[in-house]
């Protein structure tokens, strides 16, 4: 790695600057691009948050302070929505993390065919959001769908009705499909921080005696704890943030039953024009993500240093 | 060819110094060997001079001509890496050719030169091939021949043996010899083998710890090392070292009272603090010797025989050729010839 | 143990073939919808096949619908996203994987921000900066905004694979006479091709699913994208599935054949990474 410009040069200054400033001109485009079109709108994005702006009212645009966020202290559907948020983020990694570990390990394994096998199971992966939200709706629909009346067969469902139409049970519908599409992404990582392990350890452990399940254990688990650590995190700030299932499936419907911050936000916006309030809300939730984000680091940090 | 000139070269990475104050002339066509421990620094020297790190302090010229500010593709020089550095994507040939087509050289020309490079190392059968398809001998070829094909100003060898197994290391180093009698190239070598060293050097620099110890021809190493270092690290089973005080007329007194003649040193003082260094081969078994060592092991090499020793506690070792030495009982008479005697003083210098 | 070993092998393939069940379950009933005529499409709603099958919807779409015009679009969009993030990533993760220097730390931080908030919050700002330039309704300001969306991401993977490619390789290029922006295109990015086509394949494959901004930059027929034809299809011929679903297996073919393309480089290019760390 070239070192920082020595002490003793003796060219002229442009000839240092130039050297300086290389790994400058290799990120300049991917920066600028990143600040013009991702920085500047969220500043921008977050001074709405202070003001009144309303689409369709020509006399918005004022400065209105903190009174968004009072409402919003006060916004019962906001408070569902964050409730929604917890159980739809929640559900959504685990069932995704549980499932795409195992499938990591089952792939891990040599076998004939692996390499269609890995294909094939990651394609879910591939599918555009949206189409996997259409597709899981219709299969969820009784009419032209199976899984009701398998759901009705297996004794699961009283009757074969839709339940994304079902305040009780809407949210299943977005999160099975959210853990179908999601699966790949956690058993891609998985599969290759465990083909990182070196194999020697596994058979050293197989000399001293240790099994299947203690191998697992301390061998696999210790191994993967970093990579399992950062792809939970990003994964659940990522699902928090990702609204175009719900969109697509429920619509925050019925009864809001499956409504989260970011369908709320998207709803605030775009169905009532009222950007200076989404701007609030996404404000609060980017706070909220960044202070989990912040916890998950130092408890990492506090584990790390223990040992 | 070129001469380089290294003054008052030092290296430090934030506030680590790894080089402190190197100085060092290598005449044209010279092959100098930078020999040292890891972490001494003699990679970093080397990267400097081919311009892969910044000069911290100091000055390194070719042919007179200050290069501390100038890119390693302008100094004309070649390097030959540990790992090769082959580039996988291309051929034999293609490797070999790279440095002359970035400088447009002519095609024909191209042509000639690498098909020459390639005969002299017997590379024409392979040129079509790509690097993941050779064995590692080849491999090491290969970035030879990229190395002498442009004929550069200078070539710098960073361990291009030790990645091969020992046989083909030893046929490798007798080539790079050859090659370097056949062209006369100025070239600097580093390696942490003395061996190398000592068979390929005109001149060796031994470094430890960023700083050089001794600059000297293979043989004045290893017959008058400068300091402990040098000493220890040139010659193979290392020389034996014994502590003792000096007695001025002209004698080293073991702990245990041994008295080992040598000749008198004109720079120490009576009962000065020092160290008695012989090479194994150097100590003499002979029935008449008053000394007696116990045996505390035997290894046989097949080309030779080394005793582990002990006199009255102090462990040393013996290298004979005698195969009597095998059946040699539970102790040995042994004597220290003076005139193969090292003393170094209490800084761990030579005393003569 | 020879039984027992028969019978952990026989659960291992078992596994492996509900996984795969489940993966291609839905694309599979996707097709079958798609291909039933609408006479049997509610008789034989939950069979697995229709005992007659037809192609009357795939004409239908491609026939009488704004769908090629979508699926143009798509491909433009897609295509030149892809293209213009790797080039940037490329170039950023190189600088990132080889260099160390001063604003290192704050240019991972501010990728690393990125991932982080609402792209909903985005929207409106984006909309104001882009319609006065004249870059609402263009496919050129969709391709702006998701390169900008792509690339830290498309930084990161190709770090990791320029992480794996040992630093001798171009400072032998170096010492051969190149400067290292020469060695980066002779040397590196030829041995990063992996790399290249799964960021290609991951960015073109992101790009083709976006529904948020395509939806909100852009209004008309002209120069919408795949989802947003998709989702107007939807609500106008909601009742039509056999036709909807022609329509989505159509969107999902460019998809997939991308995503069977790169895949096995995606678990290199991670691993890479992950021997790193």
């Amino acid at each position: 790695m070239p070192s920082p410009a020595p002490t003793d040069d003796r060219r002229p200054f442009l000839g240092r600057l130039a050297d300086a400033s290389q790994p400058y001109l290799y990120s300049a485009p991917s920066l600028v691009l990143i600040v013009a079109v991702m920085l500047v709108p969220l500043v921008l994005g977050l001074s709405y948050a202070f003001r009144d702006i309303q689409l369709l009212n020509p006399f918005s645009g004022g400065f209105v302070g903190l009174d968004h966020f009072r409402v919003l202290g006060r916004d019962q559907d906001f408070y569902r929505a964050l409730k929604n948020t917890l159980w739809w983020t929640g559900a959504s990694v685990f069932l995704q993390f549980f499932l795409g570990l195992i499938l990591a390990l089952l792939l891990n394994k040599p076998f004939a065919g692996r390499g269609l096998a890995q294909a094939l199971v990651f394609l879910p992966w591939a599918v555009p959001s949206f189409l996997a939200g259409l597709n899981w709706a219709w299969l969820f629909n009784p009419v032209i769908g199976p899984l009701s009346h398998w759901l009705h067969a297996l004794g699961i469902l009283s009757e074969p009705l839709n339940i994304l139409a079902d305040p009780q049970l809407a949210m299943w519908g977005p999160i099975a499909a959210n853990v179908w599409w999601g699966i790949p992404f956690f058993a891609i990582t998985l599969l290759a921080a465990l083909q990182a392990i070196p194999n020697d350890l596994y058979e050293a452990a197989a000399i001293d005696g240790a099994g299947p399940v203690q191998r697992f254990v301390s061998i696999t688990l210790p191994f993967l704890a970093p990579t399992i650590a950062i792809t939970v995190l990003l994964r659940t700030v990522w699902i928090s943030n990702f609204a175009d299932l719900i969109i697509v499936m429920t619509n925050g419907g019925p009864a809001d039953r499956t409504q989260i911050v970011a369908s709320y936000i998207f709803t605030q916006a775009f169905r009532r024009l009222d950007f200076g309030y989404a701007s609030a809300i996404a404000l609060v939730l980017l706070a909220a993500l960044l202070a989990y984000s912040m916890l998950i680091v130092l408890l990492r940090q506090t584990l790390l240093n223990r040992n | 060819m070129a001469s380089i000139e290294i003054s008052a070269v030092a290296k430090s990475f934030g506030p680590f110094a790894v080089l402190h104050g190197i100085d060092l002339d290598i005449a044209d066509s010279e092959f100098i060997v930078l020999v040292g421990p890891s972490g001494c620094g003699k990679s970093t020297l080397l990267r400097m001079i081919a311009g892969l790190e910044s000069v911290t302090a100091g000055e390194i010229s070719i042919d007179g001509r200050r290069v501390n500010e100038l890119a390693p593709k302008d100094r004309d020089i070649a390097m030959v890496f540990q790992s090769y550095a082959l580039y996988p994507h291309m051929s034999v040939a293609d490797n070999m050719s790279y440095s002359l087509r970035l400088r447009k050289t002519a095609k024909e020309k191209i042509a000639a030169m690498v098909s020459d490079a390639g005969a002299k190392l017997g590379l024409a059968p392979l040129m079509e091939r790509r690097p993941k398809a050779l064995s590692g001998g080849q491999r090491q070829r290969v970035a030879m021949g990229r190395a002498i094909v442009r004929q550069p100003k200078a070539f710098l060898f960073d361990e291009p043996l030790s990645n091969l197994d020992a046989r083909l290391r030893e046929q490798m180093r007798a080539e790079i010899k050859k090659l370097h009698a056949d062209l006369g190239a100025t070239s600097i070598y580093v390696t942490h083998d003395q061996i190398e060293a000592m068979t390929l050097a005109d001149r060796i620099v031994a470094m430890h710890g960023g700083v050089v110890q001794q600059v000297g021809a293979p043989l004045d190493l290893y017959d008058r090392p400068a300091n402990l270092f040098v000493a220890g690290f040139i010659g193979s089973p290392a020389m034996n070292f014994l502590d003792g005080r000096y007695a001025r007329e002209g004698a080293v007194v073991l702990p245990d009272g041994t008295r080992i003649p040598v000749a008198p040193r004109e720079n120490l003082a009576e009962g000065a603090q020092v160290t008695l260094g012989i090479r194994p081969e150097h100590v003499a078994i002979v029935p008449e010797s008053p000394m007696e060592a116990a045996v505390e092991l035997i290894e046989p090499t097949g080309f030779g025989i080394i005793l582990h020793l002990s006199l009255h506690g102090l462990p040393f070792k013996v290298f004979t050729l005698d195969r009597e030495a095998l059946k040699a009982g539970p102790k040995v008479p042994v004597a220290f010839p003076s005139q193969h005697l090292h003393v170094f003083d209490a800084e761990g210098n030579r005393a003569d | 143990m020879r039984a027992s070993k028969i019978l952990l092998t026989g659960a291992h393939r078992l596994a492996i073939l509900a996984y795969i069940a489940v993966a291609l379950f839905p694309l599979y009933w996707l097709l079958k919808v798609s291909v039933t005529p609408n006479r049997l499409l509610y008789s034989e709603g939950v069979r697995m096949w229709p005992s007659r099958t037809t192609f009357e919807h795939f004409e239908f779409v491609v026939a009488h619908s704004a769908f090629p015009t979508f699926f143009k679009n798509s491909l433009i969009v897609s295509g030149s996203t892809a293209v213009v993030v790797t080039i940037l990533a490329a170039l950023s993760g190189y600088a990132l994987s080889r260099f160390s220097f001063r604003a290192k730390y704050w240019i991972v931080a501010l990728m690393l921000l990125t991932q982080m908030f609402p792209l909903v919050m985005l929207v409106a700002p984006i909309f104001k900066m882009l319609s006065p330039l004249g870059l609402t309704n263009s496919l050129t300001g969709l391709v702006i905004v998701y390169s900008a969306f792509n690339v830290p991401f498309a930084t990161f993977l190709m770090q990791s694979f320029f992480d794996g490619i040992p630093k001798d390789l171009e400072e032998a290029a170096m010492i051969d006479g190149a400067t290292q922006f020469v060695a980066f295109r002779q040397i590196i990015l030829p041995l990063t091709l992996p790399g290249i086509a799964a960021t290609l394949g991951f960015v073109f494959t992101a790009a083709w699913s976006e529904l948020l901004f395509a939806l909100m930059l852009i209004s008309g027929n002209d120069a919408a994208t795949f989802p947003v034809g998709l989702l107007s299809f939807v609500s106008k011929f909601s009742v039509d599935f056999g036709q909807m679903m022609a329509a989505g297996v159509l969107a999902l073919i460019p998809a997939c054949l991308f995503f069977l393309m790169i895949q096995r480089y995606l678990v290199q290019g991670l691993t890479a990474g992950a021997v790193k760390g």
